[in-house]
């Protein structure tokens, strides 16, 4: 089954996974790549032509063996240096990593590029392109013969929460058992939901963030019961708040609430 | 599992920074050598991690740690298990005269694969031109190669200017480039079960029969020689060898004869791959060098004989030296078919 996540199981038994990236990033990040070739090939034609008012012959040889060896070598240069990224893939995110979670060679940053002659037939990658989505770890045919995969490498960064939820008395922090129960039954994917609807509180028409408020309250309430006490009175958005706070925020850079003894 | 996240934060934090800061160091230097207690340290904090990162696993609502856990496991995970060699070093010299002789050995049955299928090409590009040579401008689609070759031989004997003249070099260099896309395309297209690679070698073979023959039949055998021995004794078996890679490419995608998987044949072929293909293009700036400046001149300016043995002293030296070079050191990588 196609899927976006690459999951490697290591001999002591342990799972980490790998986000992989689609076809259309990866398309956004090689034309950015293709405008680097060109603004390289640019800079050195302006350069050649300099030499050309010495030997027009020797400056037309050089400019095409430069733009053979910029067209060919960019990616083999930039993915060995930074380690599987190049302009492109930076700017996106992006990162080449050997399909088994080893380290990345330079004989597969070779072969990936070299096979770039097919996947990028006709035009556009086509062939490439069509590989990459029917694939099951989003390879195409360079990736394949290479054993690589290109990876989602998102920035590793704590959301500032002291901002979004600074100020706010916390109801829920009355009962620190339950908000244990709390951050035990909330799954990563809807704790990030709520983190994200917060975020984005903004960005929403009125009646919509009302109505996405409502209901993320209504699921996150069923997950643990909490007295009355501790959510009468509070609106929907605001006990989202003491939600995402209990869950991501550690008691000591909170200022506590009164504690039950 | 209910655990005291803050207190598993807390505790786990400073192995994980040592962790991140030695694996940093080892991205960073990657010849670095480390003494064997930080080798132990380092497995250690890996191990030490990779159970934390088990552990946060079932503690569901902590997704960033878990996510930066994820990171620093697959980072070391990745230092750890890889046995195969470290390349940041490349030795220009010893990858020439001792790796790249002994990978082209090391798969001399692609290669006889290769030049079988460029000799049948040779023959029937040959064959048609002999009995049907009205089908020339099929075989031959180039403007330079339709014309009469014993016409083109007295127009190339009785130039008295020269056509390259202060385009050398660029004809040089567009010979190359143009030679070594055309290699890197025959190695690609093993990607296609060896088809595509199949085709390029016979198709290459035509054209190189259909042309000797052309020749011979018009009784320009000598011309033809001094023609194309200087440069296509490197150029034809720099083709030959990047068909070889090409195939080698294929058979590791079909897998006969082996019950390792995919990726694993794959992985054992991709360094020999890119030394082949690194090869071909070193043979092909030779030759394209060859071509503009010594190939393209004819009697009187250089005689036949002086041009013919000049191919055959390169086809001599090409053939010691892939038979020959780096015999006697010890291959960097275990041979796969041993």
């Amino acid at each position: 089954m196609k899927t976006s996540t690459l999951f490697i199981r290591t001999p002591e038994g342990i799972v980490f996974s790998q986000l992989l990236a689609g076809p259309v990033t990866r398309f956004f990040a090689w034309f950015i790549d293709q405008l680097c070739i060109g603004a390289a090939m640019s800079l050195l034609s302006s350069l050649f032509g300099l030499l050309g008012l010495f030997s027009l012959n020797f400056a037309v040889a050089l400019n095409v063996i430069a733009y053979f060896v910029v067209g060919v070598g960019y990616g083999i240069f930039f993915e060995w240096t930074w380690r599987g990224q190049t302009i492109g893939k930076k700017l996106f995110r992006l990162r080449v990593v050997d399909g088994e979670g080893m380290r990345l060679q330079f004989n597969q940053i070779v072969v990936r590029n070299l096979l770039r002659f097919v996947d990028e037939l006709p035009a556009f990658y086509f062939v490439g392109g069509l590989t990459c989505w029917l694939n099951r770890k989003c390879q195409r045919l360079g990736d394949i013969a290479a054993n690589t995969v290109v990876i989602r490498a998102p920035r590793l960064a704590e959301p500032d929460l002291d901002q979004l939820l600074a100020g706010k008395f916390n109801s829920l922090r009355q009962f620190p058992h339950l908000a244990a129960r709390l951050r035990q039954n909330v799954s990563p994917a809807e704790a990030d939901t709520a983190l994200q609807a917060l975020l984005r509180r903004d960005e929403f028409d009125p009646v919509a963030r009302v109505e996405l408020f409502g209901e993320l309250a209504l699921h996150f309430r069923a997950k643990v019961e909490f007295p009355a006490e501790a959510t009468d009175g509070v609106a929907d958005e605001q006990f989202l708040r003491n939600v995402v706070d209990v869950i991501y925020r550690s008691p000591a850079k909170h200022p506590a609430a009164p504690q039950l003894h | 599992m209910i655990i005291d996240l803050q207190k598993f934060i807390a505790n786990g934090r400073p192995f994980w920074n040592e962790l991140e800061a030695m694996l940093s160091r080892l991205e960073a230097e990657p010849d670095l050598r480390m003494p064997l207690r930080q080798v132990q340290l380092f497995h250690q904090l890996y191990e030490r991690t990779a159970a934390d990162l088990a552990k946060i696993t079932t503690f569901s609502s902590e997704p960033e740690t878990r996510r930066y856990l994820e990171n620093l496991v697959a980072r070391a995970y990745g230092e750890i298990h890889e046995t195969r060699d470290q390349q940041r070093r490349i030795f220009p010299l010893r990858w020439f005269f001792q790796t790249l002789p002994q990978t082209f050995r090391k798969h001399i049955r692609a290669f006889y694969l290769s030049v079988a299928i460029t000799l049948a090409g040779c023959a029937f590009g040959g064959l048609a031109i002999a009995f049907d040579p009205d089908a020339k401008p099929v075989l031959m689609p180039f403007s330079h190669l339709l014309q009469d070759p014993a016409r083109r031989v007295a127009e190339e004997e009785n130039a008295t200017t020269d056509r390259l003249a202060g385009h050398k070099t660029e004809f040089s260099a567009e010979l190359m480039t143009h030679n070594t896309k055309i290699s890197i395309f025959t190695l690609a297209l093993g990607m296609t079960w060896g088809v595509g690679t199949i085709i390029m070698l016979f198709y290459n073979g035509v054209i190189l029969g259909a042309v000797c023959v052309d020749y011979v039949h018009a009784g320009q055998t000598k011309f033809l020689m001094g023609w194309l021995m200087p440069h296509g004794v490197i150029e034809i078996p720099a083709i030959l060898i990047a068909g070889q890679a090409g195939l080698l490419l294929a058979l590791a995608l079909i897998g006969r004869g082996t019950r390792a998987p995919l990726a694993a044949r794959l992985r054992e072929i991709s360094g020999d791959l890119a030394t082949l293909i690194g090869g071909v293009g070193v043979m092909l700036v030779w030759a394209g060098f060859i071509e503009a400046f010594l190939s393209q001149y004819h009697e009187p300016v250089i005689p036949y004989g002086v041009k013919i043995a000049f191919g055959f002293v390169e086809l001599i030296l090409l053939g010691l030296f892939l038979a020959r070079s780096g015999a006697n050191q010890k291959p960097e990588t275990k041979d796969p078919d041993a």
